[in-house]
């Protein structure tokens, strides 16, 4: 019985003490991390909407974490302590089969985009394997006065009646457009945090003008391989790898007014300031564009916009960094 | 099996009430961890086609991939390979300290509490009632306290019953699956308790969890049954006893250390992440210590090795080996670099839960029901299910191995991030077809189970299924 006691007391004794020293002080220590400057607590429908996304398992596939290595700066700056001050429970996660969406409110701004995408994912991004979550819409034959239907994409859309949030897709929605990275004040890394997306486009100012030097009659003038790059990076997600636009939810880029114009300015200044409600070709679109303007160099909107300008049939006039700086520094 | 068939006729007595009621008790935890089993495998089946087919089954909110797949995780932890060990330990306990159970009726007691707690926690999750996307800890708080009540009951009859002993020594494999048992405890408590789960501090807290819930119960109970089955497969002591002990005393100093280098970059203080990859790194010393003890206790006897239970006990051993140095490896920061979250890390728990865990308890339950109710599986169905569960496991490991490298090397020069979702389509493909062979081979099991505990033996007119010829 002694041997029995000595045994098992002592390995739970060895083992109680380590689980207090790497659990439950590590625990009390940093359950006391004051949150970060701008880190608030969400407001109640947000709170609502991380309470679905905890039930619903997001956070299975999307991590909420950013790591300070070269390879995450596509999501934001690196995560601090002070960033999960309200996270409870905590949805750091482990594996990232879908995008980190610790900055996604930033990054994916619209709430047109985020309604299609959960009515169904296939619709905004084709190869999408996310599942989609239509429960949390209610098909109505004819929208009730004041709510606008999401413009689900027709092959994606029921055969009839219009596709209506519901109260959880709303919740939800909020909570995903709540998820902004507060930039931390005098923090060395400063650049990189207030241009989350610039990832895309490697550190070398230089490409642009070795591109220009060595072009042939014809080629391109920009460095085509950043802009397609930016543009799968930024603009993509809702005017479509190939430009096309989603019909009727975002528009389309090919033959688009704005891009064929030999005037680029107002080219340059949807980019840079984003839009909302412009008629174009006839059609209103609910959507609205974010900007860019504080994400995004002027070299890379002008490399992102002579992408557009070149690609798909298209053929305008492209513009320099310069071009961009002036537009820039009109507003 | 031919040689392992004498081996297992002889010591049950017919007519022993505390035999019989053993023999009864383990077939018991055995049927039901097997119904979960294919159960909570058929779910992951239906996780893994999702991946090629994102609309399968995507109607209702229950069968999602987000609510399914903790399904899949904790039915396996704690429906599964738990109530499958404990079976285990109970029926070790008792015989090798050559005592009968200390209560039977607690043992019922167990099953049903950790039962009730795998109903429960699967009809609750399927409903979107989470305790927050923690792995293995989703389960409801209350939920999680009848878990670990059935953990109590289980290691009071395992202290009872080991405290009964005839000699004075307590056989090694009680060492494991006591300590095992009651280090668990701690875990599901630590767990459980709110005061320090905020934030950032819950993080640390979940750091410890789900590595611990892993290392600290499923490791010792898996070694506690190598250490008893093994010698009986062999017909020949452990190779050194000391080691065994050396290997639990290690296992026990390093391993609830290492929990962090699950959040290696994260904002968890760095002292934290730095003391995980040292013991992550001291934890080959337990790994290849009791590797090499099982191994040289295997050494020289093939003919005890080919068709018996033996072989699920070498692939386990293996596992254990293979898997337990690739966590090591996969500590490093570089590495980290490439493979943190992505699907290698699924390989990996695939590698330690399945070709390590899993391929124990298979051993142990071959190697032990049948000596406790009297009745032999078909040997033939024992290779089947042998061999569609390594290919399975071998097919699934390797696919998302690679496959997780190809995703991390995707991220590390840039593409948009969709490409490291299409570039993972054949993989995906793959790990479904060797996780289809694993689920088909528990079928096979569930046969086997079915053989060696409810079927009737060949005297009474089988009522159910012909008895296959040569049985």
């Amino acid at each position: 019985m002694n041997r029995l006691v000595a045994i098992a007391g002592g390995a739970t004794l060895v083992y109680a003490v380590l689980a207090v020293l790497m659990a439950i002080m590590p625990g009390i220590e940093l359950s006391q991390v004051p949150p970060g400057p701008g880190v608030k607590p969400l407001s109640p429908i947000e709170a609502r909407g991380r309470e679905i996304y905890v039930a619903e398992g997001c956070a299975y596939c999307h991590t909420q974490q950013v790591r300070p290595l070269p390879v995450d700066r596509v999501f934001g700056r690196p995560s601090a302590p002070g960033d999960f001050a309200f996270d409870t429970p905590e949805l750091l996660g482990s594996e990232r089969t879908g995008p980190d969406l610790t900055n996604v409110g930033t990054r994916q701004s619209s709430d047109v985009w985020q309604y299609i995408h959960l009515y169904d994912p296939r619709a905004v991004v084709p190869q999408s394997i996310m599942p989609s979550f239509r429960w949390l819409f209610d098909v109505v034959a004819k929208a009730p006065a004041g709510v606008v239907p999401v413009p689900v994409p027709k092959p994606y859309a029921p055969a009839n009646g219009a596709v209506i949030p519901t109260d959880d897709a709303k919740a939800l929605v909020a909570y995903l457009l709540s998820l902004k990275q507060q930039p931390i004040p005098g923090a060395p890394g400063e650049a990189a945090a207030t241009a989350p997306l610039a990832q895309a486009a490697p550190a070398n100012g230089t490409t642009g003008g070795a591109a220009a030097g060595g072009a042939a009659a014809g080629a391109p003038a920009f460095d085509a391989a950043d802009g397609a790059k930016l543009f799968a990076a930024n603009c993509a997600a809702c005017h479509g790898e190939q430009g096309a636009g989603v019909p009727g939810a975002f528009p389309t880029l090919h033959g688009n007014p704005v891009v064929m114009a030999t005037d680029p300015a107002e080219h340059i200044a949807t980019v840079l300031h984003g839009a909302q409600g412009k008629p174009i070709n006839g059609v209103t679109y609910a959507a609205q564009m974010p900007a860019f303007a504080s994400q995004l160099s002027d070299r890379q909107i002008a490399d992102i916009i002579d992408h557009e300008r070149t690609s798909w049939g298209n053929h305008s006039p492209t513009v320099t960094a310069a071009d961009v700086a002036a537009v820039r520094a009109k507003k | 099996m031919n040689s392992s068939a004498t081996i297992a006729a002889s010591p049950h007595r017919d007519g022993d009430a505390g035999d019989r009621a053993l023999a009864r008790i383990f077939s018991a935890y055995t049927a039901s961890a097997t119904l979960w089993l294919v159960f909570a495998t058929l779910v992951g089946v239906v996780l893994a086609l999702k991946f090629a087919y994102p609309e399968l089954l995507s109607g209702s909110p229950a069968l999602t991939f987000g609510r399914l797949r903790p399904i899949h995780t904790n039915g396996t932890f704690y429906a599964w390979a738990s109530p499958a060990l404990i079976g285990l330990a109970l029926y070790i306990a008792a015989r090798s300290s050559g005592a009968r159970l200390y209560s039977p009726k607690l043992a019922w007691v167990t099953l049903g509490l950790v039962n009730l707690a795998a109903i429960a926690g699967t009809v609750s999750l399927a409903l979107g009632l989470n305790d927050g996307d923690q792995e293995y800890r989703e389960w409801l708080g209350w939920i999680r306290v009848v878990l670990a009540l059935g953990l109590v009951t289980a290691v009071w009859n395992l202290l009872a019953t080991v405290a009964r002993r005839e000699g004075k020594d307590i056989y090694l494999s009680n060492w494991y699956t006591i300590g095992g048992t009651l280090w668990t405890i701690i875990i599901v408590v630590v767990a459980l308790l709110p005061w320090y789960q905020h934030g950032l501090g819950q993080v640390a807290v979940q750091g410890y969890y789900m590595h611990n819930a892993v290392g600290m119960w499923f490791t010792p109970l898996s070694l506690g049954v190598f250490y008893y089955a093994l010698p009986k497969l062999m017909n020949r002591p452990i190779y050194s006893y000391s080691l065994g002990i050396f290997a639990f005393w290690t296992n026990l100093a390093f391993y609830p250390l290492l929990g962090a280098h699950h959040f290696l970059f994260s904002p968890l203080p760095w002292w934290l992440q730095t003391t995980a990859i040292v013991c992550s790194v001291a934890m080959l010393v337990p790994v290849w210590g009791g590797s090499a003890n099982f191994l040289l206790t295997m050494r020289g006897r093939p003919e005890r090795m080919r068709r018996t239970p033996a072989a699920f006990i070498l692939v386990g051993v293996l596992g254990y080996l293979l898997g337990s140095t690739q966590g090591t490896v996969e500590a490093f920061r570089s590495l980290q670099r490439v493979w943190h979250l992505t699907n290698f890390t699924v390989g990996h728990s695939h590698l330690t839960m399945y070709g390590f865990v899993t391929f124990a308890i298979w051993g142990g339950i071959y190697a032990l029901l049948p000596r406790a109710t009297g009745k032999e599986p078909n040997n033939l169905l024992m290779g089947v299910h042998f061999w569609l569960a390594t290919v399975g496991v071998l097919i699934y490991v390797l696919a998302l191995s690679i496959g997780g490298t190809v995703q991390g090397l995707d991220w590390i020069r840039g593409a948009p991030f969709i490409e490291s979702v299409t570039d993972m389509a054949p993989y995906w493909l793959w790990r479904s077809i060797g996780g289809l062979l694993m689920f088909v081979s528990h079928l096979v099991f569930a046969w086997n189970v079915w053989t060696m505990t409810y079927r009737r033996a060949r005297t009474p007119a089988p009522s159910i299924a012909p008895a296959p010829a040569g049985a």
